[in-house]
């Protein structure tokens, strides 16, 4: 049955795709150790591919070749060719990656190894370890600067965002920020880190130059308690005018103007919205709603809802083709 | 008042140098050190809040000191402690490439002294049987779980400049604890996590007070201690009797399994506890309609043809209650609970102590990060989490997240901080935790679980308050008898 609905889905795909934005969403799914394809035209899954263990981190190389996949439970990456949808290698990545980021010329990954307080820098080429960074207890945000010189890492129980030098591989800043940071995001000018706390229920705005907290973005939605506000994944667009940040079991994105850190509106998707991912043409982001196993695709002109799609269990994180 | 509990010296900060010999020698030593000496160089202190509060006129000599041993830190002395946090940690031969880019901030800092915050931990211990050697206490209940935050805290200190360190006195569950007590003040102990009685608590209180001491009770799930015999200077991170009979009432209510008969052991916490859920049943709509006590006649808890008997015994002690939904066990002092589930003359089933149980924590309990937590302790200790080691953890963990937020280690600044609105702790229960100003108890979620999984998590769905929905669980502001002093 399963097989033959995806048959369809692929047949249905090959009629229906648009020619020139046809790119495809892959999603990691906790629960049930696969990732699924959608496809952001039709927006309709196309296939589902199994994969390791506890899928959590996903991103993709430039040229849109690759996926990697942090497969938390099995402590590897897994490189998945897009072409075949197959696995077709795993890079060392210390015990229980969950989250990573790809440095800006493609060849280097930052992971955050939860278990181990350690930030683990992989040469994707080479398939080897350059550097195990210490950092704070429980890892989880990485985020990188558009030049490459500075990762983050945010470490969920020390409540730091963890400025490191990327030439270096040593901690040049740590900036306090409010309870389990979870995400990082640099805005496309690299001159601010936005650094998401879920427990604190709050966004810190972190100015890169001077590596302090200039601003503290907090949220509040009418009938809902303060509690279930819990920010997590973080999206800025690339002219570098609005951000987007998911509220976890809010089940909303907020629409933040980051001139003056307002949040503009609230967008009702699925049920504990983790991550977030903009289509390359910057029209629609798509946010994963983990307790509702479903995507939700956000139109980014008019930020209303366009659709949602189901997927897998427990969707995670999401990522989509640049080509 | 609250001033006047916490003017007793400030003695326990202590500004540590650790020679810069001693870090030469140990870096020198051992060669990946050379370059993780480079990465501790870098570390920048956060000293921006500290820096502000400079012009503040009113310190303490003990506030000096702490501000002092904060800005006056150097690299290198810093760079020793945290040499010592690389032995336990995996440094590639990568990171001790030479650094390029130094932080001329960082290297133009003069002496570099460490914040030592001691934390006492105060413990009645007696090995215990159970009726069922599963659930026999662990040598370092609790303990254990403190140690863990220690770790914890002293990685995030390792940023700051702070070393933590728990240190340990055990005495015997009817001691009398005040000799002990005297001797951890002695030592210099300003904060100490207590896992004692209630009588044994008490009789330390005034003491504690007096010198200045916090104490932060992870034992005793007494509501007296929260209530009537409330203090100002006693903090509570396990929830109490009361909590943990609402949150499986509000489940049982969910259910709508109204309709409660309660069995009850003899001894004096089986009736707090029976006292607990009568309350719970009275507040969310349940109805207990027959109640029995079981008395404790002495019997051996384990012997050898004990099966066959308990196989025969308890669906007669159970056959003469009437209708019900639900069968609860009020038995602390492991004397019949274990024995009552899939015992019982009607097919019903059991909640409380035994079969569907409420806990601070659950070993088995992997959601809002919970498996980190989890992990971590494990490997640390070689068993799985408890509940009395979540409220050790958790208690280690507030102190340290004081220290964190107030970048340093005054009793006074901290437990402010501790009993302010920008207070809050992240504890694995998938929300911020804080502190009831009333009583000084912390709020949390209640895990309901078996033997071997997490089957809900309270407050219920639908039960709603106009301040937290956590208060939904114990003694709320309206009725509390607590007036802190």
């Amino acid at each position: 049955m399963h097989r033959r609905a995806c048959a369809l889905a692929i047949l249905a795909t090959g009629f229906m795709a648009g020619p020139a934005s046809a790119y495809m969403a892959y999603v990691s799914n906790e629960k049930d150790n696969t990732m699924s394809v959608v496809d952001t035209t039709t927006m309709q899954v196309v296939k589902t591919v199994n994969v390791g263990q506890r899928p959590r981190g996903i991103t993709i190389s430039h040229d849109g070749k690759h996926i990697y996949l942090c497969a938390s439970d099995d402590d590897s990456i897994e490189v998945i060719d897009t072409a075949s949808l197959e696995i077709v290698d795993t890079l060392p990545s210390g015990p229980d990656p969950e989250l990573f980021v790809l440095s800006p010329d493609g060849k280097t990954l930052y992971v955050a190894n939860e278990d181990d307080n350690l930030v683990t820098v992989i040469d994707i080429e080479g398939k080897k370890v350059l550097a195990e960074i210490p950092v704070g207890v429980e890892p989880e945000g990485m985020g990188v600067s558009p030049d490459g010189k500075t990762m983050v890492n945010t470490s969920e129980t020390t409540n730091m965002a963890h400025f490191i030098d990327t030439s270096t591989h040593e901690i040049t800043d740590n900036v306090l920020v409010d309870a389990r940071p979870r995400f990082v995001e640099f805005t496309p000018d690299g001159k601010q880190a936005w650094v998401s706390a879920e427990i604190g229920g709050t966004v810190s705005v972190i100015d890169n130059q001077t590596r302090e907290v200039i601003r503290k973005i907090t949220f509040e939605i009418s009938g809902l308690r303060a509690e279930s506000i819990q920010p997590v994944g973080v999206r800025i667009t690339a002219d570098g005018k609005k951000a987007y940040v998911a509220l976890g079991p809010a089940n909303r994105v907020a629409v933040i103007n980051t001139q003056t850190y307002e949040v503009e509106k609230y967008v009702l998707v699925g049920q504990r919205v983790w991550q977030l991912a903009f289509t390359p043409d910057q029209k629609t982001i798509i946010s994963t709603n983990g307790v509702s196993n479903d995507i939700t695709f956000i139109d980014v002109a008019t930020d209303e809802p366009v659709q949602s799609v189901t997927v897998g269990a427990l969707p995670w994180g999401v990522v989509v083709s640049p080509n | 008042m609250r001033d006047r509990t916490f003017s007793g010296p400030n003695t326990d900060i202590r500004s540590v140098a650790i020679p810069a010999s001693r870090h030469a020698t140990k870096a020198d030593a051992t060669s990946p050190l050379s370059g993780f000496d480079k990465f501790c160089r870098s570390v920048k202190l956060m000293m921006g809040t500290l820096t502000s509060r400079r012009s503040d006129n009113n310190r303490t000599l003990a506030q000096e000191r702490v501000i002092l041993s904060m800005t006056s830190a150097v690299p290198g002395t810093l760079a020793a402690f945290l040499c010592f946090f690389s032995l336990t940690v995996n440094v590639p031969g990568a990171l001790a490439q030479e650094a390029t880019g130094g932080q001329p901030a960082a290297a133009a800092k003069p002496e570099k002294k460490l914040t030592e915050i001691k934390i006492g931990y105060l413990r009645a211990y007696a090995p215990q049987l159970a009726l069922s050697v599963l659930d026999v206490p662990p040598r370092d209940e609790g303990v254990a779980g403190g140690n863990v935050a220690i770790a914890d805290n002293n990685t995030t200190g390792s940023f700051l400049g702070q070393k933590f360190s728990l240190d340990v006195t055990e005495v015997k569950p009817d001691a009398d604890v005040v000799p002990a007590f005297q001797e951890m003040i002695a030592r210099g102990d300003r904060y100490v996590v207590a896992d004692v009685s209630v009588k044994q608590l008490l009789s330390i209180a005034d003491l504690a007070r007096d010198n200045g001491v916090l104490i932060f009770n992870a034992g005793a799930t007494d509501d007296s201690l929260r209530e009537e015999e409330c203090r100002a200077n006693i903090f509570h991170t396990i929830p109490t009797r009361s909590m943990l009979a609402d949150g499986l009432a509000q489940y049982l209510i969910w259910k709508q399994w109204r309709r409660w008969v309660l069995i009850y052991g003899s001894h004096e916490r089986d009736q707090l506890f029976a006292e607990a859920l009568r309350r719970a049943a009275t507040r969310f709509g349940g109805e207990i309609v027959g109640e029995k006590l079981f008395e404790d006649t002495g019997t051996a808890r384990r012997t050898d043809s004990g099966v066959v008997q308990i196989q025969r015994q308890m669906p007669v002690f159970t056959q003469d209650l009437p209708e019900h939904d639900v069968l609860l066990v009020a038995d602390e002092s492991e004397v019949f609970g274990t024995y009552v589930p899939f015992r019982t003359w009607t097919p019903r089933p059991v909640a409380g102590t035994a079969g569907l149980t409420p806990s601070a924590w659950h070993p088995a309990s992997e959601q809002w990060g919970g498996t980190q937590i989890q992990n971590r302790f494990a490997k640390a200790n070689g068993r799985r989490m408890m509940s009395k080691d979540m409220a050790a953890w958790t208690a280690v963990r507030i102190l340290g997240e004081a220290a964190t937020r107030t970048q340093g280690a005054d009793p006074r600044k901290m437990a402010d901080f501790i009993r302010s609105d920008d207070f809050s702790i992240a504890a694995f229960k998938g929300q911020k935790l804080t502190f009831r100003k009333w009583n000084q108890q912390l709020r949390q979620p209640i895990f309901l679980g078996d033997g071997r999984s997490v089957v809900s998590t309270s407050p219920q769905e639908g039960f709603l308050h106009q301040v937290s929905e956590l208060d939904t669980l114990g003694v709320d502001e309206p009725e509390t008898k607590c007036v802190l002093k």
